[in-house]
């Protein structure tokens, strides 16, 4: 059978410009081969610069700026697209090959109809006409699931969800009957329940239209639903490539296993539970007019950790804000070591502020990129315990002792850390307060996998040294299934299942909570269509 | 004359050589085309012009030699760490700091630099550049280097004190607005939008007629009207910072206002601070000159820059180009300054203790 795309040694380079020194180029891609067969669908993994993204553009001879293809040949049906001129080129891309982004949402014209851009490369194409074009939109969304699919075309990218503007967009890629399509992380910005949707749906229509696909992520559990093969790469090289069964069932190199066995180690529950350091008493907030949370409380023992758990919009991040003071509740009240903590943060005292500290996010945002590690870490302790000049810079090495990095990087600048460094050092921050409790806002998610594992074992054993408690918050099931003591469950602003671990992901289940735990990709064969069994069945048995 | 057009070209050819020779690609094509220019020059206007050409060519050749002699001496002259930092300045930079140097050594030093007194009436009406005076003189006989020299001293200090205080009250408001934010940032902004719909110089036409003629009064008029610039991109930026979470991160360490302003937010909008600052300071002067020109600035016969092309211009009838000596200093200043910002600009919006990656 003939190969749709062969790509052969492909080298793909960049020159870099840091400032105050000369430029120098760089190889972000080196030497990657592969095939794909018509109808069949190539995973690339990895993580963040392993070069996945930029060899999924280069199926459409696609650079992004400052990025040039150096050597190596991309054969679509034979034919070297890198050595297409301008017009070559132009009739290839969106004709024969076509693209899936990340963000949908930042893909769309906002003040466009989403149908007559789902058909614009297919009539600027000349490949059909326009009433034939649009017929095929109506179809295609019928094909992805699209609610209403005779009259979704003629809503703006505002009126649909964020999962139905992904299969949007995949509709429009389908549009023009490409014979490969790219998809770049089409389900990393959806929530779990959505992913799961947007991942079937995708499925359904490479089926259907017997289209190629090149399928970008850095979940391998996604991966192994939807593709025949995969390529796991790293630092722009493979490093193991075949078939989806052999990579996940028989992974020979250590780095796939390390991806594999991701969030495998499980923490044992911590029996009492009783006696809390923490408890939030029936609170209710609001932003301005509009209430966020309802009757929410939950409560958390000294030395554990209680995992808040929701879609974006569940109420997660509100509750943290509670419980620091930043938006005073409603009704209801934070009860901290047995005493009711003021409502506002200017109401709170320093003793009070010290003992509740919160990790964030993105650290990009959370450090000052003007200010060096040492200040950044030796401001709390400083601030706190009134240490200076060489006392605060011993108590500084100190914490960058306990967070695993060494005394090289004090005086360095955000901007010259990785991800998972930065996020240490607002570990760091944090632990240099020496909170009774630290609130953990999604830490993990905006790393990579391997990284944030480091991070939470981190975490944990900071946790086994000090009996630190932690408010952990997450949309992610394993994570909390790997850390956590006990797990309130949110949907809509509301609890709707708290407890310890054991009893919250044990069945009987909530509607809700059956449907987070069953959204869950695990990494196994087959997954895909036994959670949407399973869907079906119980959607037929009410 | 007519050796000095083939040794022009001769000149330019040997440059072009050894820039192919050094693989100085820029240097090479702007060489080929400066000679294709003269050329073309040459042949529509004559051997003449290109003596004019070789003339401002040596004025930026000059020029770029003064600003690379005066960096080595600084780099030189200077402690290792401020000496790394001034290494980092383009030619432009290093010509602009030197002339914002000389600028400022002779406004400080007018009365010993002058050759003649301020308001001394020496000579002729408009006398041409010679002899005892070096730029000739004004519309009643006073030296004009002279004048130059002390009108830089009420020029510069005038439009340097405005714009100072000027950045002091916008910085102060717009970024307590940004960080307290609700009825003070109200209150903040509305009374900045008044002054802003406010047409500048008929606001300050009003207020400097009504109130006494005094120089400080002038300074705090044209500060208050320069100020809602300020303001106004101030607040735009810290606000922007203000919503970050290390800023949140600071009030729930329980940090005060004073802390997150300065240390928190400050350092991350200085890059676009410092570049609204050269730009203000520039137009601090011509704002100054026009209220001069107009009769409202500073009052004769003291020297402003402003009020010298004021009284000088009717010569331009006559080609006496008296009132270009000030009109070009102000340009050279403002042109300078702008020089030296941009650099800082690239300096401090670099990745290094910069934002992002």
């Amino acid at each position: 059978m003939s190969n749709l795309l062969e790509v052969r040694d492909l080298w793909i380079g960049a020159t870099v410009f840091p400032p105050g020194e000369d430029p120098f180029d760089i190889d972000i891609v080196k030497g990657v081969s592969f095939d794909l067969e018509k109808g069949k669908v190539i995973g690339l993994i990895g993580e963040s610069g392993a070069g996945k993204s930029t060899i999924g553009l280069a199926a459409l001879a696609y650079g992004r700026s400052g990025v040039r293809i150096t050597g190596g040949q991309a054969l679509l049906d034979g034919e070297n697209i890198l050595e297409l001129g301008r017009e070559g080129i132009r009739n290839m891309r969106g004709r024969r090959v076509t693209y899936v982004a990340q963000s949908a949402a930042a893909a769309f014209n906002p003040s466009h109809r989403l149908g007559d851009q789902v058909v614009e490369a297919a009539v600027r194409h000349g490949i059909m006409g326009r009433s034939e074009a649009m017929k095929r939109a109506r179809y295609l969304f019928g094909v992805l699931g699209l609610p209403d699919p005779d009259n979704f075309g003629s809503r703006f990218p505002h009126q649909v969800s964020g999962g139905q503007l992904q299969r949007a967009m995949t509709a429009m890629a389908l549009c023009p009957k490409p014979d490969l399509i790219v998809f770049d992380e089409p389900t990393t910005a959806l929530d779990v329940t959505t992913q799961l949707d947007v991942l079937a749906a995708i499925k359904h229509a490479i089926e259907e239209t017997g289209v190629g696909a090149i399928y970008i992520t850095h979940d391998l559990a996604v991966v192994a639903q939807i593709s025949d093969d995969i390529m796991v790469l790293r630092y722009g090289e493979t490093v193991e490539y075949g078939s989806v069964q052999q990579i996940i069932e028989e992974p020979r190199e250590e780095y796939t296993r390390a991806l594999l066995s991701i969030r495998s180690d499980i923490k044992p529950e911590a029996k009492d539970q009783d006696e809390a350091l923490l408890s939030l008493e029936n609170l209710d907030a609001a932003y301005g007019r509009i209430p966020v949370l309802f009757d929410v409380s939950m409560h958390v023992a000294k030395g554990q950790t209680l995992a808040v758990v929701g879609e974006s919009g569940s109420g997660k991040s509100t509750t943290a804000r509670v419980i620091t003071g930043l938006l005073p509740p409603t009704r209801g009240r934070v009860v901290f070591d047995g005493e009711a903590l003021p409502p506002a943060l200017a109401q709170r005292s320093k003793e009070q502020l010290r003992q509740i500290q919160m990790i964030y996010q993105m650290p990009d945002t959370a450090m000052n990129p003007r200010q060096t590690v040492e200040q950044i870490i030796g401001r709390p302790v400083g601030f706190y315990f009134g240490l200076r000049g060489k006392a605060r810079r011993k108590r500084v090495m100190e914490l960058l002792e306990q967070i695993e990095m060494g005394e090289g990087f004090i005086d360095r600048y955000p901007a010259e850390l990785s991800g998972g460094q930065k996020q240490r050092v607002c570990i760091a921050r944090a632990l240099a307060a020496e909170p009774r409790m630290v609130i953990c806002d999604e830490p993990t998610s905006a790393l990579d996998p391997l990284v944030a594992e480091g991070v939470l074992k981190l975490l944990m054993d900071l946790q086994k040294d000090t009996g630190v408690t932690y408010v952990f918050i997450t949309h992610d099931i394993a994570t909390v299934r790997a850390i956590a003591d006990s797990i309130a469950v949110m949907y809509q602003g509301k609890v709707v299942r708290f407890g310890p671990k054991s009893k919250v992901l044990s069945p009987p289940f909530d509607d809700y909570t059956d449907l987070l735990l069953k959204s869950v990709p695990e990494m196994e064969l087959g997954w895909l269509e036994r959670a949407l069994e399973e869907r079906k069945m119980v959607s037929a048995g009410h | 004359m007519s050796a000095f057009v083939p040794v022009y070209f001769v000149v330019l050819a040997a440059g072009t050589g050894l820039a192919w020779y050094w693989r100085q690609q820029d240097g090479f094509i702007g060489l080929i085309a400066l000679i294709l220019f003269s050329a073309v020059l040459a042949l529509v206007w004559g051997q003449s012009s290109i003596v004019g050409l070789a003339i401002v060519l040596a004025a930026f050749a000059g020029a770029a030699a003064c600003g690379y002699l005066f960096r080595a001496l600084l780099v030189s002259s200077l402690p290792d760490n401020s000496a790394r930092f001034v290494k980092t300045a383009p030619l432009t930079a290093s010509f602009g700091m030197l002339m914002v140097l000389v600028i400022g050594l002779l406004a400080v030093f007018a009365g010993f630099v002058a050759p003649y007194g301020e308001r001394e009436i020496v000579g002729d009406v408009w006398e041409p550049t010679a002899g005892a005076f070096i730029l000739g003189t004004d519309n009643l006989g006073r030296d004009m280097l002279s004048r130059l020299i002390y009108g830089a001293q009420t020029t510069i200090a005038v439009a340097l004190a405005a714009s100072v205080l000027s950045f002091a009250i916008g910085m102060f408001l717009s970024f307590s607005a940004a960080v307290i934010g609700g009825w003070f940032d109200q209150i903040a902004s509305r009374i900045e939008d008044m002054l802003l719909a406010i047409p500048t110089l008929i606001f300050a036409l009003v207020v400097l007629a009504a109130l006494p003629q005094n120089i400080y009064i002038l300074i705090a008029v044209m500060a208050i009207i320069d100020q809602t610039r300020v303001f106004r991109l101030g607040r735009a930026v810290a606000i922007d910072i203000a919503v970050q979470d290390f800023v949140e991160a600071a009030r729930l360490r329980g940090e005060g206002w004073n802390w997150i302003i300065f240390r928190e937010i400050l350092p991350n909008v200085l890059t676009p601070l410092i570049a609204e600052f050269g730009l203000r300071f520039s137009f601090a002067v011509l704002f100054l000159s026009t209220l001069s020109f107009l009769g409202l600035g500073i009052q004769p016969p003291e020297a402003d820059w402003g009020g010298m092309v004021k009284d000088n211009k009717d010569g331009i009838i006559f080609l006496v180009p008296a009132a270009l000596y000030p009109g070009g200093a102000i340009a050279l200043l403002a042109v300078c300054v702008n020089m030296i910002v941009d650099w800082l600009l690239r300096r401090t919006a670099s990745l290094r203790g910069g934002r992002g990656a």
